[in-house]
Parts: C-alpha cells; structure tokens; sequence
C-alpha cells in the first residue's frame, strides 16, 4: 500500500509572506478584508435579526459585554503574559463607580461611564501594582481573591447598599443605545487590540512574555510596561461593569460573580487564545449558549462543563486558531 | 577620548547565596575599548559577577563604578540605559518573534530613542529597516529568509548572534558576553572573532567571560582568572596561563 501524507499549503497570495504586507490586487484586498467585514456587519445587524426573538435581543448586550471581558484577558495572558483571573474585579469596581457617581453625585449616564471606566481603571492598577512582581499562578491567585475581598468588605462595612445593593441607577436611553453602545464598543476594543498589539509598543509587550530578563537588559522598565497593560485591560473591563450597572439600573455584590472572571477564560480558550477575535467569538458561543441550558437549572453546569472538557481534548487549539490554518492554507494528499 | 580611561571599575565585590560564597572581594578595572576577559572554571562565579554588576543580582558588598558614577544596586534597566548591555549565558531570545521582531525591543527602549543614529533610523525612523540592518552587520544574510525566521526555529549559531544584536541595538558603551562561543562549532566560532573585532573597532567596550581560552586569547587584551568566587590572577593571556594557581585550577576541569 501506498503511504500518503497530509500536506499543508499556504494559499499562493502575497499579502501572505511572514509579515510584510504587500497588497497588489483588489482580490487580494478583498481576501483580507472580506472576513472582517463580514463579521462586522453580521454583528452591527444582529439588534435588528433579532428583532424575531425579542427575549434573545438581551442576550446580545450580555454577549458582548463578556466578549470585552474576554478581550481583555486574552491581552493580558497572551499577549504580556499576566493570567489574570479577576475581570470580577474589574466589573465590580466599574459598576460600582459609576452607581455611586450617578446616585450620590448625580452625574448623568454619559458622564458617569466614561468616568467610571476611566477612574475605575486608575483604581484597579493601583490596587493592582502590588502583585505585578508576581509571576504565573501566583499573579492568577491573587487577581482571583481580590473580588472576594472586596465583596466581604461592602458587606462588613454595609456600605453601598451593603447585601441589597445600589438602586436607583439611571438606564440607558433606550434599547437601541443599549444594544449598539455595548456592540460598537466591543468592536472598537477588538480592532483597536489587534492594532495596539502589533505596533511596536505591542511586540514589548509581547517580549515582557516571553522573556523579561532581556527586555530589562535592554533598558526596558518592565514594571512600568506592566502598568500600562493592567490598565488597559482593566479599561475594557471597568467599562463591562460600569455598563452592566446601567444595564440593570443596579449596582450590587453579583457584579463581582465569578463568571465574570471565569467565562471570559472559556470563551478564550473556546475561541483561540492570542487572537483577540478568538475570545469574541468564544463569548458569542458560550453565552448564547448558557441561556440555552437556563432550561436545566443547575444542571446546565454540568452540561457546560462537559462541552468545555471535550473542546478541550479535542480542538485545544481554538476555533480561531482552526479556522485562520484552513483560511490560509489548503491541504492535500501526498504520496511519500 | 582620554587614553587609558578607566571606563568600568569594579571594587571589593563580595556576594554570598545563603552560606555559599559565590564571590569574595573581587576588584578589576576596565579601560575604555579593550577586549577584557574573564575565565574560569565552572562555578567560580563568572555569571554572578556580570549579574551583579548588571543589576540582576544585588551584591553582597562592593561597588560598581561607571565613568565615575556609583552605579552599585540600580536597577538592571537603568544600568543598561545608561550603556550598559549583556547577553545571558542560557539565552532566550523573544521565541513567538521574527528574529528582525526581536530587536524591535531593544530599538523601543527609551535609550535607543535618545541617541538613535540608525541609518534611516533614529527617533522617528522606520524599526524594522534599523531592525533588518543590524542583523545583517550580525551576520544575517539580508536577502535570505533567515532574518524572517521565527526566532525558535534559529539554529544555536544564529540565536547567538541574535543575542549579540539584541545588546548592539541599544549601541552600549560597555557589553558583557556570557559564553557566546559555548556550543558552537569551530567554525561558527571563526565566523563570530571578527563580530567581536567589529564591535571593538566600533569603540565599544568588551567584556568576555569564556571557556574557549584560545579563541578568547586572539581577542582578549587583558584576561581575569576567577576560582571559587575568587580572583587568582589577572593580566595579559600567555603570561597569565603560565600563572601556577591558575593551572593548578585547570588541572582536571576542561581546560585549554
Ligand atoms: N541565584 C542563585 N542562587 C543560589 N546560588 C547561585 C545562584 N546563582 C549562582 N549560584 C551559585 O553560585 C556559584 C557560581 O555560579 P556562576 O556564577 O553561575 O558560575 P560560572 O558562571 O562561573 O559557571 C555556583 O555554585 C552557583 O550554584
Ligand atoms: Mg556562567
């Protein structure tokens, strides 16, 4: 019997030769255009699909609230190598700080977002600076208790609204803001993430991942590196937070859930870490689909774990990482 | 340039890792544009004086003196922005990079953009093209595929030379080498001695700890000898090979 072997070719355009962009042709230009577009109007449109399931409908701000989440870890474990488990955090404090900006200051919707997420950023990489010598696990154990923390601390201190939380936050204009202010945001995030990490400041980062020796041999202050990308992550998160408590006109001690540590972190393992769009899609299927198993009550949890497993086993890889090789490259038989 | 300028001077160092001393009172002084070698057995502490003058390990008791400047303790970025690089003897060059990637870092830090000076370079030039020149001064066939590599896939002999790159981006006054030679061919080496020279001729100047005592002696002008942390003998090669304690502490390691 003859041996054949897989044989993977890259696709024959130019614009595909290891980094330097060379485009020549409007083919050319629609191959790397065309998916990106295509994704971007199939999510602009999605308020306006859905208009046959209204129940869905609210299921698209959720979704894309986690896919900013997801982003933002995807940055920090992927791209400066900071595992970071506390987009809870993150949420928490943004969610908080813009109640307390809207009830006690008084400051409208429009102001108080942008300041949560600003000011929410600021306090999370202080509160933060603390634990950046820290290094893998250790650096993802310490992210993870800060949530805990503060949660037992509202609730010793009873302050705002302690167990019941904050009532009384303004919504959002209507739902059309809803919809596209989180939807815009997140693609802003997303193509905004892809070009930040592949400009110059993004490959330091990068180089802060896989050797942070060097980078300080090469006269890089790598805490202050850190310090920049704690912030940024934290930018996207606060913003999911501060936006949630508008959302449900409510700040309380769930905005600092677990899930919102914990989905992000399938959602990029689903979708492909080190992509960026990866961890979008991951949260486009992972929350659709949690709502889907609401049905089992608890037992979803199970359901969900084991999908999450076999992914695991069997496309470890990423659904990204996947679909970017058979985009790119085609495969055919060979004999040897 | 004054002649005979001491550029590095190096004073009654000492650094002990829980009990074990690694380095006793070792003092040297480094001229401007020479070729300063440093050898030694294993263990006698080579890598632990380059990290404590480079600020990755903090010494025990001493000080590092650069152009005059108390620099002991800083911290290792601020020593090398001030122009002082090193390679590290178990190199791991930016694995997930294009090797020309690679020396993207270095051309971002805050001291490459002060002095820049690239061709086609310089604060507002384009990295990538500096990035690819430097490479190929390395010894990176410009026109080839090797500069576009992915840094993991690089054969040893090119990773060196990568790591050389990495320091000659921040265009130091000082570099240390740590074992550049270790694990290369006879003729890597050979393609290597003239990079080395180049460096010199460029006005830099060069530390080499090394375990290739022959190849180090057609470029070294002054050599150290360190044994168990402790400075046996300096001078110039052929007279400190001669030296009894410093045969003494070859006999029956690697040796010549
Ligand atoms: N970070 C460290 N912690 C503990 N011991 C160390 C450390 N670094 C080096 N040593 C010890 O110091 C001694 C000198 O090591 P080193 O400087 O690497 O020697 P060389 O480079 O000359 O081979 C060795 O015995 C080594 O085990
Ligand atoms: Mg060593």
């Amino acid at each position: 019997m003859e041996q054949m072997r897989k044989e993977r070719v890259d696709r024959g355009l130019k614009v595909r030769t290891e980094g330097i962009y060379a485009i020549s042709s409007y083919r050319e230009m629609a191959y790397l255009l065309g998916p990106r577009l295509f994704f971007i109007l199939a999510v602009l449109s999605l308020p306006f699909i859905l208009d046959l399931a209204p129940y869905w409908k609210r299921v698209i701000n959720i979704m894309c609230t986690y896919a900013i989440l997801a982003i933002s870890f995807d940055f920090l474990a992927n791209y400066v190598g900071l595992v970071c488990l506390g987009g809870a955090f993150f949420t928490g404090i943004g969610g908080y700080l813009s109640a307390i900006f809207n009830t006690y200051l008084g400051m409208p919707v429009y102001l108080s977002m942008p300041a949560a997420t600003l000011g929410g950023a600021v306090l999370c990489t202080l509160l933060l600076l603390p634990c950046l010598p820290l290094r893998g696990v250790y650096f993802a154990i310490v992210t993870l208790m800060y949530p805990l923390l503060i949660t037992r601390v509202i609730e010793a201190l009873n302050i705002f609204g302690g167990t019941n939380g904050m009532t009384g936050v303004d919504s959002l204009p209507n739902e059309y803001v809803e919809h596209y202010l989180v939807i815009l945001l997140s693609l802003l995030f997303l193509f905004g993430m892809r070009r930040f990490v592949n400009q110059d400041i993004g490959l330091v980062l990068r180089g802060v991942k896989d050797n942070d020796q060097s980078v300080r041999a090469s006269g890089i202050d790598v805490t202050s590196m850190k310090v920049m990308a704690v912030f940024i992550a934290s930018f996207m998160g606060c913003f999911s937070g501060a936006y949630m408590a508008h959302l449900y006109m409510w700040a309380g001690l769930s905005l600092f859930a677990l899930d919102f540590s914990i989905i992000p972190i399938a959602s990029v393992v689903i979708g492909g870490g080190g992509t960026l769009i990866g961890a979008v899609i991951g949260s486009f299927i992972l929350v659709p689909l949690s709502e889907l198993l609401r049905a089992f009550g608890t037992f979803r949890i199970v359901i969900y774990s084991v999908a999450l497993t076999a992914f695991i086993v069997f496309k470890s890889e990423g659904i990204m990482v996947y679909l970017q090789r058979k985009y790119h490259q085609f495969e055919r038989w060979v004999k040897i | 340039m004054i002649e005979d300028e001491v550029i590095l001077s190096v004073k009654n160092i000492s650094k002990t890792f829980g009990g074990l001393k690694a380095l006793m009172d070792v003092s040297f002084d480094v001229k401007r544009g020479e070729v300063f070698g440093i050898i030694g057995p294993n263990g006698s502490g080579k890598t632990t004086l380059i990290n404590c003058i480079t600020g990755f390990v903090k010494p025990g008791s001493g000080h590092v003196i650069f152009k005059g400047r108390e620099i002991t303790g800083w911290k290792p970025h601020r020593i090398a922005h001030i122009g002082i690089a090193r390679t590290f003897q178990i190199m791991r060059p930016y694995y997930s990079l294009p090797a020309y990637k690679n020396l993207i870092i270095p051309l971002w830090s805050p001291r490459a953009k002060k002095i820049g000076g690239w061709r086609g370079g310089g604060r507002h030039g384009d990295r990538d093209t500096v990035a690819v020149d430097i490479l190929e001064e390395i010894g990176f066939e410009r026109d080839s595929r090797v500069p576009y590599k992915i840094a993991s896939t690089l054969p040893t002999g090119y990773q060196k030379r990568l790591e050389l790159a990495r320091c000659i981006a921040i265009r130091p006054e000082i570099i240390f080498c740590d074992e550049v030679f270790s694990g290369l061919s006879m003729s890597e080496i050979a393609g290597m001695l003239p990079l080395i020279e180049k460096m010199k001729m460029d006005g830099m100047t060069i530390i080499m700890v090394e375990h290739r005592l022959r190849e180090l002696f057609r470029v070294a002008e002054r050599v150290m000898v360190l044994n168990f942390g402790e400075k046996i003998a300096e001078g110039r090669p052929d007279t400190v090979i001669e030296d009894k304690r410093v045969k003494e502490a070859y006999l029956g390691s690697e040796g010549v």
